[in-house]
């Protein structure tokens, strides 16, 4: 987990109060929503994201996908699936925070 | 072999930790703590870890399976890896890792074959029990899964994206493939019932299940609960039920439904609907407990935090627990006075007497998910 300290100092940053927003992601949502990812996610994407019954959620496999589509697809999920749509769960703020999450360690 | 167990034997002898006591393994069992790659060997009588063992890659979604001495367990991890752990040196005796991306495996009812589905390439492989060499593959077209024993030196599967079941049969010196197709859509996990003769997979793509009897002669798929949520609104399911042969509960067999927040029973014998009950949240595991009395059920995110206990005659809830946030998995001890129950962000196992209800014990553990006790090495479908 090389990318440990770059989320601690951004999770310092997210805690100014004058940065965090009404619906913003604050530290606490932060760390939360970090384990949702990797627990629960995981149970179908695999705790190393490399995919089970979901597709992998690899850097290698987001490779060019952009955040709006990666959070509609959180919020919306995708008929015909087995990916449900976790909009009754979360915010669109929390969505995009996944995404940008995700997408963190996508080479440009 | 001869050699090796005799090698191992002095081996254990001469390490003077373990050889001041013999030690049996009917009461242990092993705990998967799938973040970490890790088990705990635990003991059930004493309410206690006995050891860590770790190397076991990555253990999200992990399970395992007994040898019928009950000394070794198998255990099958996501990334394809199936490692054979001995309970009483308490080291990984075997490794390999046989494929991208796995889902489970099976024990044939010999002890001689271990069998593992998998996602990614797809299909099933055999492996010597022993050695771990490889003995059969079978392709399948897509990604096998609700791996399951059956009598006969057979082994049962489905596939997630053809809705086939498939039958292998090892009893001779080549593996005999059965395929029954269009068993329904998108077939997500599997089980058998305890007399090994009836194999239902839950379909994800449908309403009903497809139940198999493995006495007929030419066993076919047959669709049953059809509709069963006919009417009602489907809710979003964040986790996949799972389907474990501890369905049995008496003359009936408990499910958890998909889609709908209930648990569906049906009679044994005929597999008509005798009755439902509404839960707390979408079912994970329904498990009876042994003798079937009961039936205690967990749910999928968010409502993980919750075990409900369904009486088995009159389907009513009878007791609800709030063990702790994301209770992943119970195990009954083997005549069900004790219920382990495992939950994940509290990193621990909570153990509940059976009959009252209250928890009686705790073990620390790191995201523990699977628990698995040795009596499982003498059920089919286990």
């Amino acid at each position: 987990m090389p990318d440990r300290a770059a989320l601690l100092l951004a999770l310092l940053c997210l805690a100014a109060p004058a940065i965090a927003g009404e619906d913003a992601v604050g530290p606490a949502d932060a760390r939360r929503l970090e384990h949702l990812v990797l627990q629960d996610c995981g149970s179908c994407h695999g705790l190393t994201r490399k995919g089970g019954l979901g597709s992998p959620l690899t850097p290698e496999a987001l490779a060019g996908q952009d955040r709006d589509l990666i959070a509609t697809v959180i919020l919306d999920g995708v008929p015909n699936t087995a990916m449900p749509p976790w909009r009754p769960l979360m915010t669109e703020a929390e969505a995009y925070w996944i995404a940008d999450y995700l997408l963190k360690d996508v080479k440009k | 072999m001869t050699r090796l167990a005799a090698f191992l034997m002095c081996s254990v002898l001469a390490a003077p930790g373990l050889a001041q006591e013999l030690r049996a393994t009917g009461d242990m069992g092993v705990v998967v703590e799938r973040a970490t790659g890790s088990v705990l060997i635990v003991d059930q009588s004493d309410h206690a870890a006995l050891a860590r063992v770790e190397g076991f890659g990555d253990l999200s979604h992990a399970s395992l399976v007994f040898s019928p001495d009950e000394r070794f367990a198998y255990v099958f991890g996501r990334d394809g890896g199936l490692t054979k752990l001995d309970l009483l040196t308490q080291k990984i005796v075997g490794r390999v890792v046989q494929a991208g991306n796995s889902i489970g495996g099976a024990i044939s009812d010999d002890g001689k074959l271990v069998a593992v589905a998998n996602y990614e390439p797809g299909g099933v492989n055999i492996f010597d029990a022993d050695t771990l060499e490889q003995v059969a593959a079978i392709p399948a077209g897509g990604k096998a899964l609700g791996l399951e024993d059956a009598p006969g030196r057979r082994f049962v599967f489905s596939v997630w994206d053809t809705g086939e079941t498939r039958i292998v049969d090892m009893s001779g010196a080549e593996p005999k493939v059965t395929t029954l197709t269009n068993i329904g859509a998108e077939p997500y996990d599997a089980l058998i019932t305890d007399d090994g003769r009836t194999y239902i997979a839950g379909l994800f793509g449908e309403d009903g299940l497809s139940a198999i009897d493995l006495w007929a002669e030419t066993p076919t798929a047959r669709r049953i609960l059809p509709h069963y949520g006919r009417g009602q609104q489907e809710m979003p399911v964040y986790k996949m039920p799972h389907l474990e042969g501890w369905a049995k509960a008496g003359d009936q067999i408990v499910l958890p439904a998909i889609h709908h927040h209930e648990v569906l029973w049906i009679d044994a014998r005929t597999l008509e609907e005798t009755g439902r009950t509404q839960t707390h949240g979408q079912p994970v595991f329904a498990m009876a407990r042994p003798g079937g009395r009961q039936v205690w059920v967990n749910f999928a995110h968010p409502d993980n935090d919750t075990v409900q206990v369904i009486d088995s005659m009159t389907h009513q809830i009878v007791g609800e627990m709030v063990p702790g946030p994301a209770v992943l998995h119970m195990e009954f001890t083997a005549r069900g006075t004790e219920a382990w129950v495992s939950v994940r962000d509290e990193n621990k196992v909570v153990i509940y007497d059976t009959t009252t209800l209250k928890p009686i014990g705790e073990i620390a553990a790191e995201s523990p998910s699977g628990i698995f006790f040795t009596a499982r090495a003498h059920r089919m479908g286990l």
